[in-house]
Order: structure tokens, then sequence, then C-alpha cells
């Protein structure tokens, strides 16, 4: 009989109470707009493609970014330069589909792709929020400021012969007979 | 022109309070919820929020007023008028002051038990005619849950009515000169207090529209002003509760006299909002078969012995 | 069959074979670089390791490698060993030490073995902190890339250019961890199968250039089994598109068919799909003012055809169902095959042969299967460049022979090839100059198609033991005609290889009377190659005095009011001035095509057609073989199916399949290709996209942010979505293999009943033809030679690259093609005062580039027609002299030929 008094009760008074006792708590309420919140510098906002320490795109097209788009909003076609860089002749990012989840960024080989603290991206017109390369590129090198794809890989580009890479031999002469 | 029990002006400005009570009680509650929750709850429209009821009526004023197709429409018009008139003709026998009501009834209690039995077909025209699976289960649950909780509503009243010897409930304010019944009637208040969340379907016994198992219950089709009657009859019950609470176990109007007794009235009212809005914020929805073997197997056994007390005391003094 | 244990668990396997291909038939996941499916064992990678253990009793077991160990019964086996496993790993961490970081820019990356491999290994992390290993890359020609830095060893390349292709100008160079896998000097890969580098490499060293130029990761391409339409063989082949444009073409495993591979043909030239060439519209021609047709005018024009006395030239590029529309509108009395008058006559020859039960049309299987060729006047290489690698194989059953006498397992590549040494089946050639598969055969004789005849049938007379007296041979010759009679006389499954790209009738009748000759209780192997995708097809649908002649004549004579011209160009199939004549008289002239031609330029109403990529067709291959091709993507165009055009729309290619197979003689079996829904689990459709197909809803989204819904395909059982039954679920309609773990094209083995099988619930197609006669006799020689002092007797050549219409207008094999040039013999060079590369004059007109080549015979002349010429203007005899005229632009430096004179003559 008590446990059921208790039960269907006390608890239920308890709780009462505690609930009560909120009102005199300070809210946890932000008030943004009028107040602006703190924004974590790896905050999962809007995307922005970067630019190598040498200022260069450091996107190379690879589609990585693409096939781990939960929501497939992302669309590039690889175009090469003529010195054997590869770079997206067009990188699109379809934002009124995008969820900020950052795979892309967690799956972009180069750290070309990085998602920034900026989330104020409303648009009146749906279709403002497509985004195209020249939108999404920026002039820095975002939140990664050394690394430089291009330095590690073996692929030869201007300024870059085989085997001035990190960790590279100079190329091997075939004719050589030496060990 | 005085104020006096029945004249055009008393009804009209009980009437007019009434509704504006109810509509203004959307941003009560919303506020109220979120300081319980550690929230602001809306305060940007007006100040504090207060027009907040404002923008909301606009936007239901104006959205489309749709009746599917498939429902039977002159029951689905028909249902949320139900509601807003079975409540707002309960409010005549209400004595809100010395000589503030709408009418002066020999039968207020009778009445009141009879208007909210009649307030069961409103939700149970709604969730027929909607002619849609979550409206009908809403629907039953809200017959079998109104049907059930009536009883020992009326039982747990009765020990009331016996002290006071009338159904009169000025008479029974009256009679509560020396000692608000909430005392010698303290089970008989918990009963009612609980029957009278289950009858208004306020949280958290809220089951005939609960909204995580069963969409919205019976207003599920319903939009626009329709809806808005559903929801505005809702808070109306919550008034009518408080009020009835108020009268029958609280005293009524009375109370020290630096106040006026209509304000005393409205304050005691006013707790037992709060109260119905704390009750919202803090405690969980039952499962549909606990609230009604909870109702069977508990309350209705209690509120009989109440009674039988209550009548043996009477008897042998 | 043979029990082995692996893993604890039994299982039944050939024990003929390898431990690493029998545990890949059984569905097991073992690592390895170096064993291909078609080139067996090295045991040069070390990846396959597994343990192996005496009996039950044996719990120390020993490491071996799978593919080096046979699969004998008994076997027991673990590929989960602990050791086995770390062996694995460690050998991928050796092999992977210099690999460079690479993949983001890595053509491969995506669908790499190596990056299967070393995920299945389960190697990840580079402890080896020393400088890597680079090379230099070379050019390679317009159709391959060279990134050298990402080798890792396997020898596969060498393995399969030079051993399998007969290739020589790749080769494995320096030793040790400097080894390099190239050329002697850049250049272009000058073997006709280069392309399959690109899927034999595990990795990224040898990559498509021509995809790679609108790369895009395997995952998102768009594919649908579809069937190559570059010449008569019918491979199978995987195109992918992506963002509306063709990307590229992959081998479909088939294995009645192609197998693994693809010529470069077929791989590299179907860029045409995407030209901006590509006709757009309907257009109305008046007075050389091009209008767009709308809608009515098509109507209009199409009533107009229906209301009688049109007549129609049908195209053996064209699929069997616009072949059969066309021919359904017009009537079959009124139409006509759209090849030339010469080749029309002995492609029906052919098909009578196909039917006679005498032969046994080979499939490319069973060509690798033969142990005793004899090529009649076809120039496999370059009219059915499948076949002449099928052949090359053919010539390796010696070897076979030998091993097995050996008891050494023919598995064992390189001891196989060290015991036969240089021991090959005979390969005979009888041609009109050097062939690419010269190095292989025992002798490759030279001379007209009269001469060439008259060998084969001496040949035949030989074999059934006649006399020979009436050819008036040569000593030589007559010793050769002994020698090849023997070689086909004591070989247990000989071939003869002939076709009609010569129109030389007589060819194919000495080839037929070899064959009869050789008839024991089993028909004997006649492969007769015809020039185009569909020419059989077309054949069968025609009637035999219907010839492209007949209709011109009729046009010529005032009798003809409309003419239709299916997806073909006129002035390949006839004399210039017949065709210019027949159109001129015709009031409308209708031409159905994709791409502008010299026909269409003549046209009343051009009406524009899908490409092969954009439409569902079935085509007949050489051997009567339909085949099913799968639409792969909508075109961008204004194109629909010629047989859409010529069916006011409402039919859909289903209904035409069934109306061929009902009502067309011949076809009674083609409604068999084509799948069902009911057939698949729960009537899903297979979808051309794969499940990780990227980008859907940014891919138009510049266009409108409210994407559309995915196109229907109501037709077929293919869906333009990522939904549906994936192909890895049912392998029966198999567009792009993928299995988990297995990104790479190796995944096909998954697919196989087993390794080197039939596809699991796959169609390799449905043989048409029905051998209804056995009657047939001897053909009598008929033999002429048309030359004379003045004049030398003319024979084709033909190209790989160029002699196929479509194919030679894409860009690519463009840039692999030459002009077209006179093969002219040393003799005759010297004699006409003419010199390598100088232009020359065929009968006082058309110019050409002069190819003086060793191995034409004095009083001959060679002639490849490519763009320029149209073969139909000349006679079996042509004088050749100097001309002033300025050659093409190409000239004939691309040409790869063996026997081509030295610049020093």
């Amino acid at each position: 009989m008590f446990k059921l008094v208790k039960d269907t009760l006390i608890s239920q008074v308890v709780t009462l109470w505690g609930v009560f006792k909120k009102i005199f708590v300070k809210a946890d309420t932000v008030e943004y707009p009028d107040q602006q919140p703190y924004m974590f510098p790896r905050w999962r906002g809007r995307i922005i493609l970067s630019r190598d320490p040498d200022g260069e795109e450091r996107c190379v097209a690879c589609n990585l970014c693409a096939v781990a788009c939960p929501v497939d909003c992302i669309a590039l076609q690889k175009g090469e330069m003529e010195d054997g860089r590869w770079y997206p002749e067009f990188f699109r990012i379809n934002f009124s589909r995008c969820i900020m989840c950052g795979f892309c960024e967690e799956a972009c080989p180069t750290n070309a792709i990085q998602l920034t603290p900026d989330f104020e991206m409303a648009e009146y017109v749906r279709q403002d929020m497509v985004w195209e390369k020249e939108d999404l590129l920026i002039d820095g090198c975002g939140k990664y400021h050394d690394y430089n794809f291009y330095r590690v890989a073996g692929k030869q580009i201007a300024g870059k012969d085989k085997g001035e890479a990190l960790n590279e031999a100079k190329p091997v002469d075939v004719r050589s007979l030496m060990p | 022109m005085t104020l006096e029990v029945g004249s055009g002006l008393t009804i009209g400005l009980i009437l007019g309070t009434v509704i504006v009570v109810a509509a203004m009680l959307i941003w009560v509650e919303r506020r109220l919820l979120s300081f319980w929750q550690e929230r602001l709850g809306p305060n940007r429209v007006g100040p504090f929020g207060l027009l907040q009821v404002v923008a909301d009526m606009i936007k239901i004023f104006t959205k489309e007023d749709w009746v599917p197709p498939f429902a039977d429409r002159f029951s689905f018009v028909l249902a949320p008028a139900i509601i807003m008139t079975v409540i707002l003709l309960s409010f005549a026998v209400i004595p809100f002051g010395p000589n503030v009501g709408v009418v002066e009834s020999n039968i207020g209690v009778l009445f009141i038990l009879a208007m909210a039995s009649l307030g069961a077909y409103s939700v149970m025209l709604g969730g027929l005619s909607s002619d849609n699976k979550y409206a009908l289960l809403g629907s039953l649950r809200a017959a079998a849950q109104m049907v059930s909780y009536e009883v020992f509503m009326g039982i747990s009243l009765l020990g009331v009515v016996a002290l006071s010897g009338s159904f009169n409930l000025r008479t029974i304010v009256e009679a509560q000169e020396g000692m608000w019944f909430f005392i010698p009637q303290f089970i008989g208040f918990v009963i009612f207090l609980i029957a009278g969340v289950a009858e208004s379907h306020r949280l958290p016994f809220d089951i005939p529209e609960a909204e995580q198992e069963i969409c919205a219950g019976y207003h599920t089709e319903y939009s626009g002003m329709k809806f808005g009657m559903f929801f505005v009859g809702e808070y109306l019950g919550l008034v009518l509760v408080s009020s009835l609470i108020t009268v029958l176990f609280f005293g009524g109007w009375m109370g020290p006299s630096f106040l006026p007794p209509i304000v005393w009235f409205a304050l005691k009212s006013g707790v037992f909002i709060a109260f119905f809005i704390l009750l919202r914020a803090a405690i969980p929805r039952p499962r549909y078969d606990q609230l009604m073997s909870y109702g069977w197997l508990f309350l209705l056994p209690l509120s009989l012995i109440n009674l039988l007390v209550t009548g043996a005391i009477i008897l042998s003094t | 069959m043979a029990k082995i244990v692996i893993d604890g668990k039994e299982y039944e396997v050939d024990p003929n074979n390898n431990l690493l291909q029998e545990c890949l038939s059984q569905g097991l996941d073992l690592p390895y670089f170096c064993w291909h499916p078609c080139m067996g064992s090295v045991g040069a990678c070390r990846q396959c390791a597994v343990k192996q253990y005496r009996d039950e009793n044996d719990e120390t077991g020993t490491i071996v490698m799978a593919c080096m160990t046979p699969a004998t019964d008994g076997a027991i086996i673990s590929i989960e060993d602990e050791q086995a496993h770390d062996m694995r790993e460690r050998v991928i961490e050796s092999l992977m030490i210099s690999h460079p970081h690479d993949c983001p820019v890595c053509e491969e990356g995506g669908e790499c073995h190596l990056q299967d491999m070393t995920l299945m290994s389960g190697h990840n992390y580079r402890r080896y902190d020393k400088k890597k290993v680079t090379h230099r890359n070379q050019y390679l020609g317009p159709f391959i890339n060279h990134e050298m830095n990402r080798c890792i060893t396997c020898y596969r390349c060498v393995r399969y250019y030079d051993d399998y292709a007969g290739g020589t100008d790749l080769s494995a160079q320096a030793s040790h961890h400097h080894t390099y896998f190239g050329r002697h000097e850049e250049g272009v890969l000058e073997s006709e199968f280069s392309g399959n580098l690109v899927e034999v490499c595990p990795t990224g060293v040898f990559t498509d250039k021509l995809f790679s130029d609108h790369y895009t990761r395997k995952w998102d391409l768009q594919a649908a089994p579809s069937v190559c339409v570059g010449c008569s063989v019918g491979c199978n082949t995987t195109p992918g598109e992506r963002y509306g444009t063709l990307r590229r073409i992959v081998n479909r495993y088939n294995s009645e068919v192609n197998g693994y591979f693809l010529c470069d043909r077929g791989r590299f030239g179907w860029d045409h799909v995407n030209s901006e060439e590509r006709i757009n519209s309907p257009v109305a021609v008046s007075n050389g003012e091009f209008s767009d047709l709308n809608d009515e005018g098509v109507q209009q024009l199409l009533a107009d055809l229906k209301s009688g006395d049109a007549i129609a030239i049908g195209s053996p590029r064209a699929s069997n169902e616009s072949n059969y529309a066309l021919r359904c509108l017009v009537g079959v009395e009124n139409f006509y095959a759209g090849v030339s008058d010469r080749e029309h006559e002995v492609n029906k020859l052919m098909l009578q042969l196909h039917r006679d039960s005498a032969f046994n049309i080979p499939s490319v299987r069973d060509i690798a299967n033969a142990d005793a060729v004899l090529i009649v006047g076809e120039d496999v290489t370059n009219t059915a460049p499948r076949i002449a690698l099928a052949l090359r194989q053919s010539i390796r059953n010696k070897a076979s022979e030998l091993a097995a006498e050996n008891n050494i397992p023919g598995w064992q590549d390189a001891a196989v090839r060290e015991l036969a040494q240089h021991n090959r089946s005979p390969l005979f050639i009888l041609s009109n100059a050097a062939t690419r598969l010269d190095d292989v055969a025992v002798e490759t004789t030279t001379g007209s198609y009269s001469d060439q005849a008259r060998i084969a049938y001496a040949v035949a007379n030989a074999i059934a033991g006649q006399s020979n007296d009436e050819f008036g041979l040569s000593e030589s010759q007559q010793s050769l005609v002994e020698d090849i009679s023997q070689a086909l006389k004591s070989a247990k499954r000989p071939l003869l290889v002939t076709g009609s790209s010569n129109g030389e009738g007589e060819l194919i009748k000495a080839a037929a009377n070899v064959a009869r000759a050789l008839k024991s209780d089993t028909p004997t192997d006649l492969c007769l190659i015809v020039p185009e995708v569909n020419t059989l097809g077309l054949e069968m649908l025609t009637h035999t005095e219907n010839k492209l002649g007949v209709a011109l004549s009729k046009c010529t004579a005032g009798e003809v009011k409309k003419l239709v011209v299916l997806e073909n160009d006129l002035y390949r199939r006839a004399a210039t001035a017949d065709v210019d004549a027949a159109l001129a008289k015709v009031e409308n002239v209708i031409v159905l095509d994709q791409m502008p031609t010299a026909t269409t330029a003549k046209a009343n109403h051009v009406l524009p057609v899908t490409a092969f990529s954009e439409h569902e067709a079935t085509y007949v291959n050489y051997e009567g073989r339909a085949q099913l091709s799968f639409q792969v993507h909508r075109t961008q165009t204004g194109a629909m199916p010629a047989w859409r055009w010529l069916s006011d729309g409402k039919d859909d290619v289903n209904a035409i399949i069934n109306r061929c197979a009902e009502e067309a003689s011949d076809f009674d079996h083609l409604d068999d290709l084509v799948p069902h829904l009911s057939q698949f689990a729960a009537g899903l459709k297979i979808p051309r996209q794969s499940h990780r197909y990227s980008g859907r809803t940014a891919m138009i989204a510049n266009l409108d942010v409210h994407e559309p819904k995915q196109p229907i395909d109501d037709e077929s059982v293919m869906s333009f979505s990522m939904e549906g039954m994936p192909s890895m679920k049912d392998a029966s309609i198999l567009g792009t293999t993928w299995a988990p773990s297995w990104n790479s094209n190796q995944s096909i083995s998954k697919f196989q009943e087993e390794v080197n099988g039939e596809l699991k619930q796959g169609h390799t197609g449905t043989l048409l033809i029905i051998k209804n006669s056995n009657d047939g006799s001897f053909f009598a020689p008929a033999l002429s030679d048309a030359g004379s002092a003045e004049q030398l007797t003319l024979s084709w050549a033909f190209q790989i690259f160029g002699s196929d219409e479509l194919s030679a207008r894409s860009t690519a094999i463009q840039a692999r093609m030459t002009d077209a040039y006179v093969g002219l013999s040393p003799a005759d060079a010297e004699r006409l005062g003419i010199k390598q590369g100088q232009p020359v004059s065929i009968d006082g007109a058309a110019t050409a580039i002069a190819c003086v080549r060793e191995q034409v015979a004095a009083g001959n002349c060679i002639v490849y027609c490519g763009e320029q010429l149209n073969p139909n203007d000349f006679g079996s005899a042509v004088a050749i002299a100097k001309s002033d005229s300025s050659a093409g632009e190409r000239g004939i430096t691309g040409l790869i030929v063996s026997d081509l004179l030295e610049e020093s003559y």
C-alpha cells in the first residue's frame, strides 16, 4: 500500500516540486541574433574550398567528397592543367540539400574542402543556395596552413619534377647498370 | 448599471473575459512551460511576447479552412462547435463573485456534469467524421476516458454536495464560510483534480490526442478555425475546471477583504491553472490501459470510500 | 573433381587448376597480382600466400603460393592462417614501398586492384622511411597514359602485351628496384590491343587517356551492358556515361566472345557519340537551305512514306530493329541491302555456308582452341581485331599439348613457354601483303586474290587427294600447298578463316572447299568474317536480288519517288557517279543518320538517330550470334532510334523485337535475348547507376535547384537510377562489375560460375542461324587475272583505325589514322618511279599516298581507302601514276606494318 502511494502520489509530487523549482533557474537560451553566440573553429557550417600555401587551388577533383556526401549534394568534374595538375572544371554544392555533416571534409585527401563556422546561409530564393566554385573558393588555406598535396604526391607538375616530392629519390636511369 | 446576476453587462463581461483568458492561456502556458524547462519561450511579439496570441490568431484565422473530401461534412463542422458551446454554457452556473454570475441555478453541479457529458460527443464526432484511423483511435480513447472519469468525478463531488446540502454552486461557496471544503473533503479534492485533468484531456491525460502515438488523435484532420476551436476549447476547459475547484473546494470568491471577491476568485483559479500547466511540464503521459485501470481500480473505490465516510460523519453529527 | 579443405571447409575443385584459381572460383577472397585468369601463373608477386598442411595431424604447415600449387585431391590449406595473412601483409608492404601518394589524382583510384588487395591483406601504414624510387614517364600514344612511379612490378603488362598479345615494343627494363616497364623510346604503342593494359595493370601505371580527359570515378558512371559496334565480332562492352556524355568503354566479360579483352578500336572508338557534328534535330533541305522540321512536318513526312512507292536502303551498322522497322514500312520487296553489290553477293554466299551443316562457325573462344589455322585473304587484325588476338592464342595450343605430354600443368605459364620455345600450332596466311600475324605464322604468302584463291583451292584438292595441275602452281607454291594440307589434315581442330571485307567470292569458295575437304565426323571450323557490326543481320533481312545497284538504277531510271536511307553513307557502298545520278533523280531522299555524311548532304530530309549507347538494340555478329545491347544513357540531342522514327513512335523496342522474331525468317529466337522483369526478385529493375552514384542533387542544380524526377525507362528492365536489384545480387544483367572488397574489374571472378567460365545466370547471346542444308558440294574455281602491263591488280588494305566508318570519326582514333594509300611492290615502284610517301593518282583521278611494301607481289597494288576514297570507284585493276596534287594532312607516318620499305630505298 505504501509502495502504491509512493509510486502514484509521492513520486509525482516530488517530480512536480523538482520541475517547479526550475522557475528560479536562469534560462540557457542565447538570444540570437541580438546576442551572437561564440562559434567554435571546428563548427560545421558553410563549406569552402581552400588554396594551398602557394596560392593554387587545393582541390584535385578526386571526387571523394562527392561520394562521401550522404545527400549527394556535391557534383564536380575533373579537369587537367597543362602541367598535369588536376583541378575541378566545375565544383557545385547544392546547399539546399547540404546537412553540414562534414563527411566531405573528412574524405578530402588534400584538405581542400573545409567547413567553416558560418551558418547564416538563408536565402529567399532556393536557387541561390546552389554555389559554384567561384562562390566556394577562398584565397587562403583555411584551417590547415601547411599542407600542400602536390609536395607529397608523386605526380609531376610544373615546378616539381619527378623525384622532387617529399621522400623521393631522383628518377632512375633505366639504362644504367649500377646497382 | 450595476453588476448583478444575469444582467446583460455581466454576461457580456464574463463571456469576454473567459474567452480572452482562454486565448491568453496559450501564451501563458508556453511561457510557463519554457521557464520550467530553462528556456525563454515566446518573447518576440510585443512586450514579453504578449502579442504572440494575436499573431497566432491571425494565423489561425487566415489559414485555409479545409474539410477533407472523405470526411462527413456535417458532423465534421459540428464537432468543434459542440465543445465550445458546452464549455461556455458550463460557465453560466459558476458564481464568480457575490453577485457576479450568469444564472442562479439550484442544480448547478448537475448542469456542469451534464455539459461535461455532452462534451464527449464533440470529441467522438470529430474523430468519427474525419474518417482517419488516427482520429478514430483518438475518439475511441476519448469516449472511454471521459465516460470512465465522469463516474468518480461525480462521486467525488457528492461529498461536497452532502456537506453543503445543495447542488447550487453559490450555496456551496457560501457553505464554506467557516472552512474550505478541501480540508474535510481532501480526498474528494484530489480525485476531482485528477478527474478534471482527464475530463479536459490535458497532459498527462491527453491520451486521445497523444501526438507520439496517433498523430493528433481526434483532431488530426482539422485545420484553420475549426482546429482553433478545439484548441481554445481545451483552454476553456482548463479555466472551467480551475474555476470549479475554486468554487467547490477553496471557498470561491471568499478571502480577506483587502482584495475584492472577484480578484480572490481569479487568483485562486489562476493558481490552479498554473498547477495544471506544471503538471504538463512535469508528468509523462501514462499508457492507455494504465489510465483506465488507475481510474477503475484505484480512484473509484477511493471515491466511494470517501463518500461513505463523509456520509457516516454527517449522519453521526 | 578433387576435394580440398580450405579453412576447415570442404570444397569440390578441378584438380587441373591451381589453388588460387580454385579459391577464386569458390568465391573466396585471396589477394593476387601477377596471376591473371587468361595468362596463368608465374608466381612473381608472392601475394597469394596460403598455408598448406600435409594432413589433418599437421599443425605447423608450410606457406605456399596458391597460384603455383596444384589443387590436388585431399589438399588442406588455410587462407585465414595468421602466418599466411602476415606474409601477405608484409609482401604488399614491400610492394608498396615506392608507391606514390597519388590516389586522389590517379585514374585508377576507386577501381584499383592494388587498393583492394592492400585493404584485403591488412597493410595500412608505411613504416619504411627511406626515399621512394621514381621513374620518368613515357609518351605512349594517344590512347594510354604512363605513370611509372605507381608500378609494383607484377610483370602483368609485359606478360599480356608481349606474351599474350604478341606486342614487341613494351618491355621490362633495368633490374632490381629499378625495373621499368616501357618502350625502348617514347612513341605510340604499336599493338592493336594496347588498351587492355589499362585493365590488365593492377594499378595506375597504364591508364585510359581518353577517359582521363573527362575523368569520372567508376562509381559515378551510368553504365549498362552494351555491344561494341566497331566490327562484326560483337565484343561485349560496358560504356559509361556522366553529365550527358559518354566517358569510356571497358570490357564486359563474355566467355564465348571477347573474354577479358577488347581491341583498341572498340575501346577508344566511341567518341563520335559526343561529337559536336551530331545531327541534332530533324532537318528539311531544299535548294541548299536547311530548315528545322517541326513535329507536324515529321508526321507529314512519315505519313507520306507510308502511302507507298517508297524504297529503302538498310544499313549494316544499324540494329536489327531499325532495319526491320524500315523493312516493315516499305515492304520486303522494296528493302535493299545497304552494302556494295560485291559484298552483298559474298555475304549471301556466306549465309548459305552458315546454314551448311558441313561447317561450324566458331565463336572467338573456339578460334582460340584451333590447332591449325589457314587464313584466306582476310586481314583479320584490321577487320575483326579481336579474332586476331584469339588466333594468336590458337598457336599456343601446341605448347599446351607438349605440356600435357610432359605432365606440366597448363597454368604454369613460364614453364610451358620454356618447354614450347618456338613450337607453335601451325598458322598459314594467304594475304595481299604482310599482316600483323606474320610473326607467329609458319608462312605468309602474298599475291592477288586470284593467287590466294588458287592456293586455297589447291589445298582443298590436296586434302581431298586430287590433282592440282589445273592451277599451274610453281614449285614453291606446290610445297606450300603440301605443307598446309598436311598441317590441316593432322590437326584435331583445324580452322579456316576468311571474310567478305574484300568482296571477293572466290576466297570464300576456296576456303569453304578446304573446310569441306577436311570434314570428318564433326563439322570443320570455318570463320566467316563480315565487315560491320550488323552486316549479317541486315543480310538476313534482305532478299538476295535486292542489291543496292538495283535500287540505284531504279532511282536513276526515275521509277522511285521516295528513297529512305537508313544510317548509311551510300558513297561508301557504290560508285560515286551512280549514287550522284540516283540521288539527283529521286524527289524525296530521306536519310536517317547520327552524323553528317556525303549522303546526308544530298538528302531532302534528314532525321537524327541515336548512337549505339543511346538505344536498346540487338546486333548479329559474324557467327550469327544475336546480342542485346542496352541503352546506357539518354541522348542530349533530338535524336530517336531509327525504328521509332519509322514506326510513329508508338512501338517500343520489345514489340519490334517480338514482331521481328515472329515474322522474319532466321530471327525466331531473337526475343530470347530480352529479359523480363518477372525473372528478377520482386520484379525489381536493374539500376544503371552504382549504389555509390554521387552528386544526384547537385548535378543539374545549376539549371534548376528543384530536382526533376528520375527518368523512367518503360521499355527496358534497367532503370535510370540507383534503385533496384543491385547487379552484384543478380549477374544476369551485368553492367559494371563490383563485389564487396573488389572494386576493380578483377571482381569479375565473383560473377563467373568458375574462373574463365560462363557468367552466373549470364547470357552469351543467341545463335540465330539454323543449319538446314547438308548437300553442299565443292565450288568450282572461277579464277581470272585482271592485271596487265599498264594496270596493277587491285586488292584492298584495311586499317583497324580508319576502316570503320563511325569509329573513324572519334578524335582519339583520328590521331592514329593515316591517309589513303596505295601499297606497291618495290619492283613496281621502281618501274613507275614512285618513292615512299609520294602522292600518286589512281586511274588518273583519285589521289593517295604511295606506300612501298616489300611483301606486295609485283604486278599488284593494295589500296587503303580511308575516308578519302570510295572503293567502289575502282575496277579490279587500276593504273597508278605519280601525281602532283598534294596529299592529305596525316600522311602514312602512323602506319604500322612490318614490310614497309625503309626510306633508304
